[in-house]
């Protein structure tokens, strides 16, 4: 399973949630998969995407938040999970797409062969983590995942994607704003 | 002769302005110069502070409760604003996210030179901040509520962030 598979597969099992994705390929399979306006593409900052859907989770209670993260993004900011455990947040949803590597810069390996995100987000505090390891398997765990209160947890181990990335991010950084908050219902 | 009026509490004045301004979302990392904000931010069973653990993780934390209608602020110290540099140049400013940073100032015109960890930040804070075209309010003692204001017309102008760096002497917090 690759991260662009993963992508699609989360991709197809979503309805109206607010969707923060990662810095690099995933906001471009994201966007690749399904331009939702809910979509909020990261091209900088990485390693924020959970702190983002964090304060969109608490501040809009009343909408599922699902962050789309890496694990070289996740790395970067590991204590983000103490925060995701501290305000227990219930429309919070975290999938990690894992392929132990930061795969939008070249391939360069990540410590995750020997960490397991999923027991440090276990023992963080996240009220449910699962792991998954193929296309089937992640179709099938995504909808009672997504239906069972939060903070959760998901870690979708994937391999390398050998086929050209996904295309750009064809909007501009303040429309990806406008639109986010349009879906959130906020007022711009 | 009529009783003196109780002199003015410049942290119940910040939070009159910033409750004024209507901020809705306030996080941040502990500072001790503008700890009396946080400690009132802070007060009740469900407090208005939500503290973060690393400053540039309360600015994306802000940004996101910007993003579902929040008007966001966060505190911290200026040694925080170095971790904050790539998220407000690469999240902030191109996505046109506003944020009050409201940042205790450290090293100000080296009053704690005794602090050299102080001293580097504290020289450059303001000049860092401009470059990156955030503006920067150094409010005297008593005029915080009015940069406050002027920061929060900034952010509603410009969709961007706009900073006040709380000087020592400023809510009589203390730098240890």
């Amino acid at each position: 399973m690759t991260v662009r598979e993963a992508v699609a597969a989360v991709t197809r099992a979503l309805t109206d949630e607010l969707v923060v994705c990662t810095t690099g390929f995933i906001s471009r399979d994201a966007c690749a998969a399904a331009d939702r306006p809910g979509n909020f593409y990261m091209i900088g900052s990485m390693g924020l995407a959970p702190a983002i859907g964090l304060g969109l989770a608490v501040t809009r209670p009343s909408r599922r938040v699902v962050v789309f993260d890496g694990d070289g993004a996740l790395l970067m900011a590991l204590g983000t999970l103490a925060m995701a455990a501290q305000w227990k947040p219930k429309n919070f949803y975290h999938v990690v797409f894992d392929n132990e590597a930061y795969a939008s810069t070249g391939h360069q390996p990540t410590p995750t062969r020997e960490v397991a995100l999923d027991a440090v987000a276990a023992a963080s505090g996240y009220a449910r983590v699962a792991r998954v390891e193929s296309v089937p398997a992640l179709t099938e765990a995504l909808a009672p995942w997504l239906a069972a209160p939060g903070p959760a947890f998901l870690l979708v181990k994937c391999a390398r994607d050998a086929a050209a990335p996904s295309g750009r991010i064809p909007h501009a950084p303040p429309a990806i704003t406008q639109r986010v908050m349009q879906a959130a219902g906020a007022s711009a | 002769m009529p009783p003196a009026a109780a002199p003015a509490n410049p942290t119940d004045e910040a939070l009159a302005a910033l409750t004024s301004e209507r901020f809705t979302f306030f996080t941040g990392v502990a500072d001790s110069l503008v700890g009396p904000l946080i400690a009132r931010l802070s007060e009740g069973s469900s407090p208005r502070y939500r503290p973060a653990v690393r400053e540039d993780t309360a600015i994306g934390f802000a940004a996101g409760a910007y993003l579902a209608g929040g008007w966001p602020c966060v505190l911290m110290q200026n040694s925080g604003l170095g971790y904050c540099l790539n998220a407000l140049t690469s999240l902030n400013l191109i996505y046109q996210i506003p944020t009050l940073l409201i940042v205790g100032y450290r090293g100000y015109q080296r009053h704690d030179a005794d602090a050299p960890e102080h001293l580097v930040m504290g020289r450059a804070c303001e000049q860092l901040l401009t470059t990156i075209g955030v503006p920067v309010h150094v409010p005297a003692p008593g005029a915080l509520p009015g940069a406050i204001h002027a920061a929060s017309q900034w952010m509603r102008e410009h969709r961007t962030p706009s900073a006040v760096l709380v000087r020592p002497d400023v809510l009589g917090g203390h730098t240890a």
